[in-house]
């Protein structure tokens, strides 16, 4: 027993001699994650959390320009697009190698969108690939010669090279899948300006400088990627030093990172939309003043200073305004006015009946959902609407949601983040994208001028005409309001004084090839 | 004593086959499917569709669970969705890292309960008795993963003495002292409760044992005080404690759950509330079927032991 004691003691005290807790190594940047990744095949992935990691192991054969949605060569030098939009021909970087000591030809490119497309492929069956329906409209991907390959799509398709930009398609070691098989996702191969070299599990992923990079050696000799899944252990660690970046911080902590010296708060709007889906079918939503109304009622600046402590804006319509081109500039958010939404009610006839209001519990671009849900309530029967909130879970929330509201509901919360102007509205507000058809349009807002300018934006490749369609979509469908425009999330990030040169990317991935440390 | 622990065994395995049952049919019941949860916004039914059929979640339930089982025979336990890698592989590292864990917290608040208990019983009333007392009431009434969280900001946030997270340090380290130094605050966390719980008990085990008629023959023949309480008191009140400890070995477990997630310790209980909520169902079958053979084992060895320490039992 003694003995046992002593034992213990003896334990403890070996614990604690090494009082002096490490920082971080110069030259070596920690980040924290959110999570462990799926996987480090990006064409494999559909989490932020995961791109992150993977833009900065793998290039695609185009990248969004620093600081913008616009796309600018990566791994394609340059690129032409047919007369009517269908075909698309990228010259490929020459001398370009993966980690792994391949090179990168038109046969590569080829293998990563044919593993990707043909459910025949040799290893197709080293999926699945999740989000290759962003490429859906490839019909045929053909190599010219070494250096170049040619895209051709069965219908023109404005956003592809947006697409081309995203995770999805970054392009992979074609040896290094043959060579893993299924493992590909965890020995990954890209040609980013770092490679991964080690994978612990749950604990850290490692990876190096390529010092080959064809953009420039990064001035950094390693990244490590942490997982730590609960926010407040993320912030006990970034404050302990544990950490040099720390992204997605709660509202309730940048305050603190803000009042302290040693450390930097950055933030950068993107292409995120928070809204309340309204159900344009029956109910009281289903007469446009009501849903003006609401728009009057709900006090956006009040739930973005308050709630979300400053880490969003107020949206004004459907469109983000990261999308430069596309957003229609001359849309002000309806003001918080409660006379004018009772004036609307009144004038509507709504008879004080009651609103059934879905709320998730969290889940992806949700912000502070239980929060935000009971400050609209609120806004709500301030002007004299009875709201009934249901709550779910994020997954169960989805599964009562994109199946369509009615019969269960008269507005629902919801989130979207995409890389292009064209997805959202697309997918969420035609009437050929009602949920039985497979689309995401759960209030079942139709309205056939919409339709046809989204159609019509879909596939121009012109970008002025494609900007002049969706600002005019954007004017019908603020005053049409199918939904509460609420608001645009700042992406955060809060770095140590010791790191230089990280900025936020409009696009949310974290790039990390021009970051150095002391 | 080898037959009644292979009966214990045997026993074992109806027992986790209906558990496996119970929780496939569970996960089944919860709504939300994992091909909506990998596709988030991108959920749409054509796409769900397309991704149950790549993951083989197009077959009937029973069917599904067949293949597993089968699969299970030839110790394969699948291959997780959410994490793209060998459900074995993943519950065995992590079992690993949830056994040092819980396996120090039991050795802690074994320790540290018995002795709190023994000392409030030999000093029942006095000073001592009412400081420990105190203190193990308020052991017991901590929820733990917010004692975890004031850990952390006392000791890794402001004095900066243990690491915040984790189980290795992130470069370097990965040697005894640095394990033991992530060690410490969960596995202080994690025993807390179980500490005040054994103590309490032992402290009622041992007053009652020191009133006993042969205590007071021991020290009538005059033997030493220390002899008297740890060679004729403790061993007897120990009898009765070892179930207890058993049980808290199964709530070790259960608490590791939030206590993994609190201090990210990369063990199972933190894997299990990532697997549900991605509704990764293999791996939460794997984890559950490990735990419970786990727990099932630890009670047994718990009423070995006592069978051991108690000729009545023999």
């Amino acid at each position: 027993m003694k003995h046992l004691v002593r034992g213990v003691f003896l334990g403890l005290a070996i614990a604690v001699a090494p009082m002096a807790q490490a920082q971080t190594p110069p030259g070596v940047l920690v980040v924290g994650q959110i999570a462990e990744p799926k996987s480090l095949d990006p064409h494999a992935v559909t989490a932020v959390n995961d791109f992150r990691i993977l833009m900065n192991v793998y290039d695609g054969l185009v990248r969004y320009a620093p600081g913008t949605l616009e796309v600018e060569p990566a791994l394609a030098e340059s690129w032409e697009v047919s007369e009517d939009g269908t075909v698309y021909t990228f010259t490929l970087r020459d001398g370009v190698t993966f980690h792994d000591g391949s090179a990168l030809t038109a046969d590569v490119v080829k293998f990563n969108f044919e593993r990707m497309l043909n459910d025949d492929h040799p290893f197709a069956d080293t999926g699945p690939f999740p989000l290759a329906f962003f490429f859906s409209a490839v019909e045929s991907v053909e190599a010219l010669d070494d250096l170049t390959v040619r895209f051709t799509l069965n219908e023109p398709y404005a956003p592809f090279l947006s697409n081309l930009a995203y995770p999805t398609g970054l392009i992979v070691s074609q040896a290094a899948v043959e060579e893993h098989g299924a493992d590909f996702g965890r020995n990954p191969s890209g040609t980013g300006a770092y490679r991964v070299v080690d994978w612990t599990a749950n604990q850290r992923v490692v990876a190096e400088a390529n010092p080959d990079y064809w953009d420039g050696a990064p001035d950094l000799q390693a990244v490590i990627f942490r997982p730590i899944t609960d926010a407040n252990t993320r912030i006990a660690e970034m404050l302990s030093g544990g950490l040099d970046v720390m992204v997605e911080v709660p509202p309730d902590a940048l305050a603190q990172f803000r009042d302290d010296a040693s450390f930097e708060v950055l933030e950068q709007a993107g292409p995120h939309l928070w809204f309340l889906i309204l159900n344009t079918r029956e109910g009281p939503f289903a007469d446009q003043r009501v849903r003006q109304a609401a728009n009057y009622a709900i006090d956006k600046t009040a739930l973005v200073e308050d709630i979300l402590q400053g880490t969003a804006e107020v949206a004004a319509s459907p469109t983000p305004p990261a999308f430069a081109w596309a957003y229609n500039e001359e849309l002000e958010p309806y003001p918080h006015d409660p006379d004018r939404a009772r004036a609307l009610l009144a004038e509507a006839g709504y008879d004080g009946e009651t609103v059934t209001f879905f709320v998730t519990e969290g889940g992806s671009g949700m912000l502070d959902p239980v929060a935000m849900g009971t400050a609209i309530q609120a806004d709500l029967e301030a002007v004299g609407m009875d709201v009934a909130i249901e709550t779910y879970e994020w997954n169960t929330f989805l599964g009562q949601v994109n199946p369509g509201l009615e019969g269960k509901a008269d507005m629902a919360e919801m989130a979207w983040m995409t890389n292009d102007p064209d997805t959202l509205p697309f997918l969420a507000l035609r009437t050929e994208a009602m949920p039985d058809n497979g689309g995401f349009n759960s209030g079942y807002y139709s309205n056939p001028e919409v339709d046809e300018l989204l159609n019509e934006a879909r596939t121009a490749t012109d970008q002025d005409r494609r900007a002049e369609l969706y600002k005019r979509m954007q004017t019908i469908v603020q005053e049409e309001a199918p939904w509460v425009f609420v608001a645009n999330w700042k992406q955060n990030a809060v770095v140590s004084d010791r790191v230089s040169g990280l900025n936020l990317e409009p696009s949310f991935f974290l790039l990390l090839q021009d970051v150095a440390k002391d | 004593m080898m037959a009644y622990i292979a009966r214990r065994l045997l026993a074992v395995i109806p027992v986790l086959f209906g558990l496996t049952l119970i929780v496939f049919f569970i996960m089944a019941l919860i709504p939300g499917d994992p091909a909506t949860a990998i596709l988030g916004s991108y959920a749409t039914p054509e796409n769900v569709e397309r991704l149950n059929r790549q993951l083989g979640l197009d077959r009937s339930l029973p069917e599904q669970y067949l293949i597993w089982l089968g699969n299970l025979m030839q110790g394969d336990l699948g291959r997780s969705y959410s994490l793209n890698r060998p459900v074995l592989d993943e519950v065995t590292e992590r079992f690993g890292a949830t056994l040092i864990l819980a396996g120090t917290s039991l050795l802690l608040c074994s320790i540290l309960g018995l002795l709190a208990g023994v000392v409030s019983a030999v000093r029942q009333y006095g000073l001592t008795d009412k400081i420990v007392t105190f203190a193990v009431l308020i052991g017991i009434s901590t929820p733990s993963f917010w004692l975890g969280l004031l850990l952390i900001l006392v000791f890794a946030v402001q004095w900066r003495l243990f690491p915040a997270s984790g189980m290795y340090a992130i470069y370097g380290g990965g040697d005894l002292p640095d394990l033991l130094r992530h060690l410490f605050l969960p596995a202080v966390t994690l025993s807390v409760v179980a500490t005040g719980v054994i103590a309490r008990l032992t402290r009622t085990a041992m007053l009652e044992v020191l009133r006993q008629d042969y205590i007071r023959t021991a020290r009538a023949k005059g033997l030493h005080e220390s002899r008297v309480i740890w060679r004729h008191a403790f061993k007897a009140a120990l009898v009765g404690v070892i179930p207890v400890i058993g049980i808290q070995a199964g709530f070790v477990l259960g608490g590791a759950v939030y206590i993994e997630t609190v201090f990210q310790w990369p063990g199972i209980g933190s894997m299990l509330v990532t697997a549900i909520s991605t509704r990764d169902l293999l791996l939460v079958q794997g984890g559950v079927l490990v735990v419970a053979a786990a727990y099932v084992l630890f009670n047994l060895l718990a009423d070995v032991a006592q069978t051991l320490l108690d000729p009545r039992l023999r």
